[in-house]
């Protein structure tokens, strides 16, 4: 017998009882159901959640990819700077070789299977105790959390991250579709706040750079962001190519913006995601960055000031460090907790990317700030909904209110009822 | 014979469980979210409250007949605000460092909901005695809840309980930290107190199905 007719009886034998969820999961995961409806007037669309998930999924591998080979990447490039070598990048030459796949994967995917495994397990047991269907919306939160944690993340802080994130930041609500705060940031929120030291500092974006801490080979890659915060952007040795293609240290999916953006124009072709959220959230953070060269323009500030690094630095470069392209196209676009109405999207999507740059510029400790920026509107988004519909059904009653009805035309009756509209 | 009637019982036993203050009435919130970082703050927190609400429901209940009702939130709070000044000076005097660690939040006793809560709805309609067991009862709830929200927050948070290294020390890696743990700097934020109060209130509200409000 295959294991998909295996799956089946098994599912109809436990079928009313209460492990039948965690069969059925596997069993439509795997394969097609065998009852399907053959027949009858169903509304039939093809961008069920499964499809949905999985086109966010695919988006995201590539960056999963090359969030592979920047980790074992940034661990050499680490290790040749502290011996006082100076690496260019380049595509071909350094950068897609064996050596940093070898030396990438053997740390990222343990944060994927850690992600996936902890999440899943956690969902299997609220459907199984709850007696609903598994749904398939940790499929995505368990790809997303691996790209937007710090290479080094320990493995078990990850779980009881994804375990606090999954039951707090969802289950509680019940369940996929009915969450306030995106999961996979709450889950990176509560590692932020639970092991600060884990996730900020200039130790924790390079492998094993917290473990040769202090040693005589010690290693150190510092971000882009951090670098400005200490007011050393001089000392910095990227160039703005490396920050678009990704060559720098960040969390393991946030750096290469290109890729980023390929994947945001997938979504936005495969109408997965709202281009509305995207431009917004970009215009956003282009706008408090001009703010912020205004005001060193204006001489308001002066380099003596630990915000000078940050606010001088060239509001379009915001948009390629740090994790804010990566929060802008797979976060903010998160249909379930971001503005539901097209016209509160553009109000949404504005205020993440003004508020991440805000936050990322007076954050004292930790400079960045796009999922703080981002949990906070999702808190926001249903009240940003409330007043776009109410502004909409004001607006009606107006019109119908000052709508007249002209006397009668003696020419013809469908003059009759001509309303004057605002 | 029992030592207190059925009806007495249940002034006690009701807020420590089905009624409880902050679970059920969700009152107290403030000082359980401020001072539970540590277990011995919160136990203090707990036992002040406790000498508070229950003599004050007391006072309040003996003098319920000349209270004129037009002024009778003055008198409360002049009853609590006595109290509380007596702890306070009683803590300031043999617990100083103690008394630091809840600095404001002693004096802030006063604004307890719970406190005024009970004068309204209990003490002003009922005799001393039967309004001693329901103060005690109350505070002891709210107690309760303080003791157990402090208890998590200081284990996962400092690794401690009532400043014993219960889980190791983890500057010279013992224990549980030798193998790679670390304190949840979370759990001594305020935000992780609510969420830890919202899992007590899942919890008993997965347990006793009756106190599910309908919606």
């Amino acid at each position: 017998m295959s294991l998909k007719s295996n799956l089946h009886n098994l599912k109809e034998k436990y079928k009313g009882k209460k492990m039948a969820p965690a069969f059925n999961a596997i069993h439509t995961f795997l394969y097609a159901p065998n009852e399907t409806t053959h027949s009858g007037s169903h509304v039939r669309v093809v961008d069920d959640l499964k499809r949905t998930m999985n086109t966010v999924i695919m988006a995201l591998v590539p960056v999963l990819l090359f969030g592979i080979f920047n980790a074992g990447y940034q661990h050499y490039a680490a290790v040749d700077a502290a011996n006082g070598v100076i690496r260019q990048a380049s595509i071909f030459g350094n950068f897609l070789t064996w050596e940093n796949f070898i030396m990438g994967a053997w740390t990222v995917l343990p944060l994927v299977i850690v992600s996936y495994a902890v999440g899943l397990a956690v969902e299997f047991l609220f459907a199984v105790i709850k007696g609903h269907e598994v749904e398939e919306g940790y499929l995505v939160t368990g790809m997303l959390v691996p790209l937007i944690v710090p290479i080094d993340t320990p493995l078990w802080m990850l779980a009881v991250a994804v375990v606090f994130g999954v039951v707090i930041g969802k289950e509680v609500f019940g369940g996929t579709g009915m969450n306030i705060l995106n999961p996979a940031l709450t889950i990176r929120a509560f590692l932020f706040f639970a092991y600060p030291t884990w996730m900020s500092g200039d130790k924790v974006w390079v492998h094993q750079a917290v473990d040769l801490a202090g040693g005589p080979d010690a290693i150190s890659g510092e971000t882009i962001l951090g670098y400005l915060a200490q007011g050393k952007g001089a000392e910095m040795s990227y160039s703005v190519a490396d920050m678009f293609f990704g060559f720098i240290p960040g969390s393991v999916g946030e750096t290469s913006t290109i890729l980023i953006l390929l994947g945001g124009l997938f979504l936005i072709f495969s109408k997965i995601a709202s281009w509305r959220i995207m431009v917004s959230a970009v215009a956003g953070a282009l706008v408090m960055g001009l703010i912020f060269n205004g005001v060193v323009d204006a001489g308001w500030i002066t380099e003596t000031s630990k915000f000078y690094g940050l606010m001088s630095f060239a509001f379009w470069q915001h948009l390629i460090v740090g994790g804010l392209a990566f929060g802008i196209v797979y976060m903010a676009t998160d249909p379930v907790t971001g503005a539901q109405t097209n016209r509160g999207k553009w109000v949404y999507g504005f205020f993440i990317g003004f508020i991440s740059v805000l936050i990322r510029v007076f954050n004292p400790a930790y400079p960045e700030g796009v999922f703080l920026a981002i949990l906070l509107m999702n808190v926001f988004a249903p009240t940003i909904d409330h007043y776009v519909i109410r502004g909409n059904i004001n607006r009606r009653l107006k019109r119908a209110k000052n709508a007249t009805i002209l006397p009668k035309d003696s020419e013809g009756k469908t003059q009759e009822l001509k309303a004057e509209t605002v | 014979m029992a030592l207190l009637s059925k009806k007495d019982a249940n002034l006690i036993l009701d807020p420590l469980a089905d009624n409880n203050p902050i679970t059920i009435q969700v009152l107290g919130i403030c000082s359980a979210l401020a001072i539970t970082a540590e277990l011995k703050a919160s136990i203090v927190m707990a036992f002040s409250v406790l000498f508070v609400m229950g003599m004050g429901n007391v006072v309040i209940s003996l003098m319920r007949d000349i209270i004129p009702s037009k002024i009778r939130i003055i008198v409360q709070l002049v009853v609590v605000a006595a109290l509380v000044i007596m702890v306070d000076q009683v803590l300031k005097a043999f617990a100083y460092e103690l008394s630091k660690t809840l600095s404001v939040f002693v004096g802030l006793i006063i604004t307890n909901c719970i406190i005024m809560g009970r004068f309204e709805a209990f003490a002003l309609a009922n005799g001393p005695w039967r309004s001693f067991l329901d103060g005690i009862g109350n505070a002891a709830g709210y107690g309760l809840i303080l003791v157990i929200i402090g208890f998590f927050r200081e284990l996962l948070g400092s690794g401690t309980l009532l400043g014993f290294k219960v889980l190791g020390d983890p500057i010279e890696k013992t224990g549980l930290y030798s193998i790679g743990y670390e304190n949840n700097g979370f759990m001594l934020l305020s935000p992780m107190a609510l969420i830890v109060v919202g899992l007590i209130i899942w919890v008993q509200r997965s347990r006793n199905k009756a106190l599910i409000e309908e919606n």
